[in-house]
């Protein structure tokens, strides 16, 4: 979806502030937050891709309004909602009122370096052919799909070369919906700053971006 | 949000689907033993050791994996390697993607709106902000992690570091130098 998370190239943000010596968290509820994320990750119930589409697909006013762990919060609330494991009066009452559902698995304490060890790999070993090589110059399309996608606007209808091909990987535009892993090859694009901010761009910048299969044509 | 966040763990652990335990757990693994420490390990030892280095940009996975970081958020890294002539600079302007193992939980800079809007299109304003002046002739490639891989810069080595072990190069390592807004510390600033 066309929304406040594609950020590349929006004027009006301001200054970069980076603060010294930040601390990892700035509160405690940002650090349950972050773990509380993480352990329902891995009970199985959904994946990166549809907890991502749950941050992202929200009123741009209603995402630029609240802090990160925020929005991470909402994604949250909104995935166990949705898939009833926890619904808005719990969570305004702070206890159990509906039967609870069965889930894949609880992350116990002695699997938590274990999980975070091995991650989730979104490569798939699929005997699909290429359709681009290294060096190939493509267009990313001018697609403006209401569902996840990870092609920014910045680039769309763009053209740019293929500088790297990293096999098939899981597509989040279809894996976010419950729609399959329907693993694609990924490349990475580069495009040089005049073809994506006109001819008073940096010359001496390019901007790469990963790729989906799905996302690129040739070139015209 | 205190209290928001209180009743929603108080919930889900009422409910069997998360262990409080566990919580703590992942907690005090990116508060503590996963940071950008890691990378600068990295980074030393691309400065000392020229087959390490060579690894690294070919296969970072498999190089930084060597040294024992590997995982969520880092299941494909990639090397990139700063020149005289090239600087390379990662953001991703769709949320947050970084290269957990190697950097830890990215900083809320790099998660705010003035980075991911501005690194793709004025990346030299960018730098400034960060009080950063590169060369006019430097190219820029900027490197935006809309999938899943993850980038991790191999900033020039300083002059004035011969003989340095790694342990005393990691020092001059900083974060931001691992993601292209900064430059690595100078000999002077660090002590040996």
């Amino acid at each position: 979806m066309n929304g406040a998370q594609d950020m590349g190239g929006v004027h009006g943000f301001g200054a970069v502030v980076a603060e010294s010596d930040e601390p990892v968290f700035h509160a405690d509820w940002e650090r349950r937050v972050f773990a509380l994320t993480l352990a329902m990750g891995a009970t199985g119930e959904w994946d990166l891709d549809a907890s991502r589409f749950a941050r992202e697909n929200r009123p741009p006013d209603e995402y630029l309004d609240k802090s990160y762990y925020e929005i991470w919060l909402a994604g949250l609330e909104q995935l166990l909602a949705e898939r009833g494991l926890a619904t808005e009066a719990e969570l305004t009452a702070g206890r159990e009122l509906e039967p609870r559902k069965r889930i894949g698995k609880t992350l116990a304490p002695p699997d938590v370096a274990a999980e975070l060890g091995r991650g989730s790999p979104t490569n798939r070993d699929v005997p699909r052919p290429a359709t681009f090589q290294i060096g190939d110059r493509v267009r990313a399309r001018n697609i403006n799909p209401l569902s996840h996608t990870r092609l920014p606007r910045y680039v769309r209808g763009r053209i740019g070369t293929i500088t790297a091909a990293h096999g098939c990987h899981v597509f989040p535009d279809t894996n976010a919906h419950g729609l399959g892993e329907e693993p694609q090859w990924l490349y990475t694009v580069s495009f040089d700053a005049h073809e994506l901010w006109g001819p008073d761009a940096d010359a001496t910048l390019a901007v790469s971006v990963d790729a989906f299969e799905p996302y690129l044509e040739p070139a015209p | 949000m205190q209290v928001r966040v209180r009743a929603l763990e108080s919930v889900l652990v009422e409910k069997g689907y998360v262990d409080p335990a566990a919580l703590d757990l992942l907690i005090e693994t990116y508060e503590t033993r996963v940071g950008p420490h890691n990378g600068a390990r990295v980074i030393a030892k691309a400065w000392s050791d020229p087959e390490f280095r060579r690894w690294l940009l070919a296969d970072g996975s498999a190089a930084i994996g060597s040294l024992g970081y590997a995982g969520r958020q880092g299941e494909n890294m990639v090397a990139l390697e700063n020149t005289p002539r090239v600087h390379n600079m990662v953001v991703c302007t769709l949320c947050s993607c970084y290269p957990w193992p190697v950097l830890g939980l990215p900083p809320v800079w790099y998660k705010s709106g003035p980075y991911r809007s501005r690194a793709v299109a004025d990346p030299r304003g960018v730098l400034r902000d960060f009080g950063v002046e590169l060369a006019p002739e430097v190219k820029i490639r900027v490197w935006d992690s809309t999938a899943e891989v993850r980038y991790l810069v191999v900033p020039i080595r300083p002059e004035g570091t011969d003989g340095w072990t790694d342990g005393e190069l990691a020092r001059l390592v900083t974060r931001d130098s691992m993601i292209g807004t900064g430059l690595p510390k100078r000999p002077q600033e660090v002590s040996r």
